[in-house]
């Protein structure tokens, strides 16, 4: 019974480190999802934040300097987007599709010219990276048995930006649902006619909503590059922009359904390395790759309409034209 | 918008999209200190400098023919298909199933059954997402690039569990004999030596052919094109949209999982782990660039082969530059061909106009 409660905490501990990501990213693109513009960019923002935090970090030895750089480089990938998408209103899942590819050549090659290491960044330690942070009276709450541990193990002990990443939750629910800002977002993404016959500018709202989006999936891909991981490797998303772009529309783009299947994503991911070559009764061995591909063969069969029904945001992928 | 005349339209904002593109990587390889004029010269080098150079160069323009087909058929019904990798990927099943089933037997009969059981493969794993778009409603996109992922995952199983033989340590299958694979043009021309360049090219050069003759010459096309243009009107006009949705899916499956039989029925003579490779990805951009119209695609795939190709030359002579720059400018022509096709419209019909004015009646 004791051994299962610790497994079970560690499950879920390795489940809050795996889903980061994908709430960040996830939100990010709720932001833009929202404002009526789709972004299947998502991957190559969360690669490309990635690798600026690394390189900064690497290089200047602060690991908020990388954090910095990693919304930067987020926000100039969300900047070509939106100057293709919204300026020149061109098709916004063609220059997401480019931006992915773009992240990952970019990110590699400059990698290689750089730090010359196969397209890694030198190993980073200490202040260069996000360490844990023991929460207030973590150490002597340990030995009270399942309240204290499990707030040892599994509230505290986290970096900063797995903290950012939770109360980004309550936030965005916060600003979409009760502030003048949010019912503007939510407008331009369901009828941009609308907000502009308001005298509001779709421009400027769309812009906006890309800006938090950038802030948002940069501060993920510093998560992976600068917190989870001590430096950059090549493709270090591994499609977890992809993954975070089904979670939203599992959660059929709300903040809170959102949070709840990613951690649920997460889960599946964190299982995945425990359950490789266990037999369970009846079913037998379940192959790793079963594990890896369920987010996936979920989100198509929610698509489908199997399991409810996910309608995105009415004006999304469309690039607003003023009549002239 | 403004027109543009048949001509600029055609070849000039595309070539100038293209050009851009490529400054703009230029500008990027001399951001990192190296010459980009010198990269371009040992890239030529490399993909015509030599007999298998040039083969390889071919061998990749066959891959990047049949993938951006896959994407610009689809495109004209209005469909954005992204996933010809996964499509290539569980095509590659096909073929070797049938290659392994009939193991020993002369190609010319497996090739072209390499054909119909990879294409219907590859046409399978295209149709469910063009069912499910047609109808359930789910987006083709998201499907396509969900499908990719569900393919690798699919497929790194059943190679890795299933397909592997006893005894094999990387992730494979078990091989071809030499007689069933498809063979490679260096048996009949001494210039190949040593260059995977196969049969299959000839086949990517016929489905060039087809693909125009069916887009512009027939019915179906007409069809595939109005739904493409305006599903409302293509709907009235008596057109299943639905019913040309999931065909349309199907074909461009088909298209993709000859990049299987390029690779695995003429190059590898097994299934091995992640063989496509992003030539899959490579379509969207060659499609893009090529405008969707085979002459274009033609050029384009090649265009693509010998950055392929040239990109391993580039790689040994110069190691200040990795081949992941390839990448890169596929990106780039993606974004300047695709997303901001239309950047350069407005400026250059200004432009035109302008200096066609003096001439004109008025």
């Amino acid at each position: 019974m004791e051994q299962y409660f610790v497994d079970i905490t560690l499950i879920l501990d390795s489940t809050v480190r795996l889903a980061v990501p994908l709430i960040l990213a996830c939100l990010a693109g709720l932001y833009s999802e929202r404002a009526g513009i789709v972004d299947i960019g998502l991957e190559g923002k969360l690669l490309a934040g990635a690798f600026a935090a690394a390189a900064t970090s690497a290089v200047t030895g602060s690991a908020w300097l990388g954090l910095l750089a990693g919304i930067g480089a987020a926000l100039m990938f969300s900047g070509i987007h939106g100057l293709a998408s919204i300026n020149f209103k061109g098709n916004q899942t063609i220059s997401g599709v480019a931006l992915n590819f773009l992240a990952a050549g970019l990110t590699t090659f400059l990698g290689q010219s750089w730090f010359k290491r196969g397209g890694y960044t030198p190993q980073l330690s200490g202040d260069q990276r996000f360490n844990p942070i023991t929460l207030p009276f973590a150490e002597q709450l340990r030995e009270v048995p399942i309240l204290g541990q499990i707030y040892y193990e599994l509230i505290s002990g986290h970096n900063i930006i797995t903290y950012v990443a939770f109360i980004a939750v309550p936030v965005t629910a916060w600003v979409l649902f009760r502030t003048r800002f949010g019912l503007r977002l939510r407008a331009v993404g369901e009828n941009p006619k609308a907000i502009d016959t308001a005298g509001i500018s779709v421009t400027r709202l769309r812009y906006q909503a890309l800006i938090i989006t950038a802030v948002l999936v940069g501060i993920g891909g510093a998560y992976l590059s600068i917190a989870q991981s001590a430096g950059f490797n090549n493709n270090m998303s591994a499609g977890r922009g992809y993954i975070a772009l089904a979670a939203l529309i599992f959660a059929k783009w709300r903040p809170g359904p959102a949070l709840l299947v990613c951690l649920m994503f997460g889960f599946l991911d964190a299982v995945q390395f425990r359950i490789q070559g266990q037999v369970f009764p009846i079913i037998g061995e379940v192959p790793v790759q079963a594990i890896q591909a369920l987010p996936y063969i979920l989100t198509v069969i929610l698509l489908a309409g199997f399991i409810g029904r996910a309608v995105a945001p009415k004006a999304s992928g469309i690039p607003y034209t003023k009549e002239r | 918008m403004t027109a543009l005349p048949r001509w600029a339209d055609v070849v000039l904002l595309p070539l100038l999209n293209v050009v851009l593109a490529f400054i703009v990587g230029g500008l990027i390889v001399l951001a990192v200190g190296q010459n980009p004029l010198q990269a371009v010269g040992i890239m030529l080098y490399g993909a015509f400098g030599y007999g298998s150079g040039f083969g390889y160069t071919l061998y990749y323009t066959t891959d990047f023919i049949f993938a951006g087909l896959a994407v610009s058929l689809a495109y004209h019904a209005g469909l954005f298909n992204i996933g010809p990798e996964g499509q290539a990927y569980v095509g590659g099943l096909g073929v070797i199933l049938i290659g392994l089933a009939l193991n020993g037997t002369h190609w010319a009969i497996v090739f072209p059954l390499m054909i119909i059981c990879g294409g219907a493969f590859g046409a399978l794993w295209a149709f469910v997402p063009g069912y499910l778009q047609a109808k359930r409603g789910s987006h083709v996109v998201i499907t396509t690039i969900l499908f990719n992922f569900i393919a690798a995952s699919m497929m790194g199983f059943l190679i890795s569990r299933v397909l592997k033989p006893e005894g094999v340590n990387s992730d494979e299958s078990a091989p071809l004999e030499a007689i069933t694979r498809v063979p490679q043009l260096r048996t009949f021309i001494e210039l190949f030596k040593n260059s995977p360049v196969n049969l299959t090219f000839f086949l990517a050069i016929a489905a060039l052919v087809f693909i125009y003759w069916l887009i512009w010459r027939t019915k179906f096309g007409y069809a595939v094109r109005a739904l493409g243009k305006n599903p409302v009107a293509a709907n009235y006009a008596g057109i299943s949209n639905q019913k040309m949705i999931m065909i349309v899916m199907a074909m461009s499956g088909v298209l993709a999982a000859m990049v299987a039989v390029n690779n695995v029925g003429g190059v590898q003579g097994r299934l091995i782990l992640n063989f496509v490779n992003g030539a899959g990805f490579v379509g969207i951009a060659v499609a893009f660039m090529g405008r969707g119209h085979p002459v274009g695609v033609g050029l384009s795939a090649l265009l693509f082969g010998i950055l392929y190709q040239g990109g391993q030359e580039l790689a040994f002579q110069m190691p200040g530059i990795t081949r992941e720059m390839i990448v890169t400018i596929q990106a780039l022509v993606i974004l300047f061909t695709g997303a901001m096709g239309d950047m350069l419209r407005a400026p250059l019909a200004r432009l035109l106009v302008r200096s066609d004015a003096p001439t004109g009646a008025k």
